[in-house]
């Protein structure tokens, strides 16, 4: 009786909205390779900390009051008289982290399994896109506190743009509202920070998805799972049914559908993930001074330098090449220089072999080098600048930024081993 | 092709046409979003001039003043200061004041209109930090040099004038700001000399 009312209500429902197609053709008949590891977790994760950011943040918004006067007073209302304040702000916060955290892990699985080449540039284009927003959120988001450190990183981070010739000055009042960062400058980016950024990222997400669903997902063998139309034997194809738009094209090999089996091994991964993100939220809701910086918990003053500037950790490895280098403009060309690179990377990387475990031992030794110069960069950039650091910045800059060059020469005739057809195991 | 219900030519000049005065229609729309974000009427007014007492600063002693949200740092330099300013010059980016960072009358071997009262904004030319004032132990930093502007932020110095010194992050010299003195004792901070 209940079914049936709800098959009438789907059968209704269809006829004007194209729902269990939709339900079909990206999750329970959407063909996923069947050797997802480890690494395939993030995305989904990083949706997850995506809406906790979006709810939370609505919650936020109810109790904050964006204005220079009122701001500082309103986080700590938040937190010591708004029930459950405190608790939603941790989520929020820690939740900033967690997705830098993520999204970090979720390019590192990019990276390694060639998921950026060919026919996936423009899904690793959205995915920078993303990641390029987040950014900017949470640089935006930062402010909000209106903390010292808020103040002070904001002051350095919005001065770059003063390093562009000419415009430079005239370009960094405008982005301010006044003479100096002031209620003007956080109430426009707490509108940035709520309504615009966030529209903008779940539109990216949108379309990073339906891009990834368009070129179908990688793997960690990189061996793509759609076959040419015709040329497997109907007992060699996959048992499931996936849906028509994906076998009318091709020959589906080795995949499963989405739903039920990855929507299950991601639950387990959302329940891993909430033990260590519960136990930081709850233990170290300030991660040891990292995710809440100290200077932070006193009020803005712009006569008054915290005694060391440091970004958040996750713009620590951007920060330490602005840094390193003795020249403003220079700095932060290099500084964006190093988001760019990524952008390209589809295009520095000549090879056609996409899994790493396929590749030559000087591309995993790359990769390695890559990772270290990254966590090392990340690392200085929270730390305050001594001739030693430096030195160090610099050594890993060129790490950095040789990753993609010698990645470039070597990709071209690299030594591959073959790749077989099929995923065996 | 032309008996098609299709007329290509005009179809092509409709769009270029829609496109032309759609675009000046956006344009248009862009300048009062773009323009909001100037600073308001109420933040000019805030940037208002500030004027300060140099009657009773003490021989080496600083004052801040605070003038659109910026510190201003301003100095009574003492003679020997004054005299040692010429003798690092070979240790600095700019000693003779090339770049702009001060108005045109400030433009001399002391960077301000009377010799011994240095007016700078107290704001680093690398990232927007203030530089703390060392007063006899700044030869720490620099050899040889007794006073000075140390950067907390990311080690950049500065000179009795403002002058930055070689091998530091900053870029430039501090900014003086426009400053005049209406009469012995008071200084204009915000109105240029002659202007006002």
């Amino acid at each position: 009786m209940i079914m049936n009312l709800f098959n009438s209500f789907m059968g209704w429902l269809d006829k004007r909205l194209p729902v269990t197609d939709a339900w079909n053709k990206h999750l329970a008949q959407y063909p996923a390779p069947k050797n997802f590891n480890f690494w395939y977790f993030f995305g989904s994760l990083a949706m997850l900390v995506l809406v906790n950011q979006i709810f939370t943040g609505i919650w936020l918004t109810m109790s904050y009051e964006p204005s220079g006067d009122g701001a500082f007073a309103s986080v700590e209302y938040i937190m010591r008289d708004v029930d459950y304040g405190w608790l939603l702000r941790y989520m929020h916060s820690t939740g900033a982290s967690a997705f830098f955290v993520v999204v970090y892990l979720h390019m590192m699985r990019g990276l390694m399994y060639g998921s950026y080449q060919k026919p996936r540039e423009l899904l690793w284009i959205f995915g920078m896109l993303i990641f390029l927003v987040l950014m900017a959120e949470a640089f935006m988001g930062y402010l909000l506190p209106w903390g010292n450190m808020s103040y002070w990183g904001a002051q350095v981070i919005i001065s770059l743009f003063g390093a562009i010739p000419i415009i430079g000055d005239d370009l960094t009042l405008w982005i301010r509202g006044d003479y100096v960062i002031s209620g003007a400058t956080l109430n426009r980016f707490f509108a940035l920070h709520v309504i615009a950024l966030p529209l903008v990222l779940v539109i990216l997400v949108f379309l990073h998805i339906l891009a990834l669903h368009e070129v179908g997902s990688n793997n960690p063998e990189g061996i793509e799972v759609k076959k040419k139309k015709g040329s497997i034997k109907l007992e060699d194809q996959s048992k499931f049914t996936f849906h028509k738009q994906y076998t009318d094209k091709y020959d589906i090999v080795d995949a499963i559908p989405f739903h039920p089996y990855y929507s299950v091994k991601d639950i387990m991964g959302v329940a891993g993930f909430l033990i260590i993100f519960c136990w930081v939220m709850f233990f170290a809701p300030e991660g040891g001074g990292y995710f809440m910086e100290a200077p932070n918990f006193e009020p803005a003053n712009g006569l008054k330098t915290p005694e060391h500037i440091a970004p958040v950790w996750y713009f620590g490895p951007f920060y330490t090449i602005l840094r390193i280098i003795p020249d403003k403009l220079l700095g932060a060309i290099g500084m964006f220089s190093a988001i760019i690179v990524l952008f390209l990377l589809p295009w520095f990387d000549r090879g056609v072999v996409k899994s790493v475990k396929y590749r030559s031992k000087l591309h995993l030794f790359n990769l390695i080098q890559f990772s270290i110069s990254f966590i090392v960069l990340g690392v200085l950039g929270t730390m305050p600048s001594t001739p030693i650091a430096n030195l160090i910045g610099v050594i890993a800059t060129f790490g950095y930024f040789g990753f993609f060059v010698a990645l470039w020469f070597y990709s071209k005739n690299e030594k591959t081993q073959p790749v077989p057809e099929r995923i065996t195991g | 092709m032309s008996n098609t219900p299709v007329d290509n030519s005009r179809r092509r000049f409709l769009t270029a046409a829609t496109v032309v005065v759609g675009g000046v229609g956006v344009a248009g729309v862009a300048v009062p979003f773009i323009g909001s974000w100037n600073p308001s009427a109420r933040a000019k007014a805030a940037g208002a001039p500030v004027e300060v007492n140099v009657g009773k600063i003490e021989p080496g002693q600083l004052i801040r003043a605070e003038w659109r949200g910026k510190p201003v740092y301003v100095v009574r330099r003492t003679e020997k200061t004054l005299s040692d300013l010429s003798k690092h010059n070979d240790q600095l980016r700019d000693p003779d004041s090339e770049k702009e960072q001060q108005p045109s009358y400030a433009k001399n071997a002391h960077r301000s209109i009377r010799p011994e009262i240095l007016v700078a904004l107290g704001v680093c030319t690398h990232l927007g930090c203030a530089p703390t004032y060392h007063k006899g132990d700044f030869g720490e930093k620099v050899n040889g040099v007794s006073d000075g502007f140390f950067c907390p932020c990311h080690g950049s110095m500065f000179d009795m004038a403002g002058r930055v010194f070689q091998s530091v992050p900053a870029p430039l010299n501090l900014v003086v700001p426009d400053h005049s003195f209406p009469n012995d004792d008071t200084l204009m901070i915000g109105i240029a000399q002659g202007e006002a």
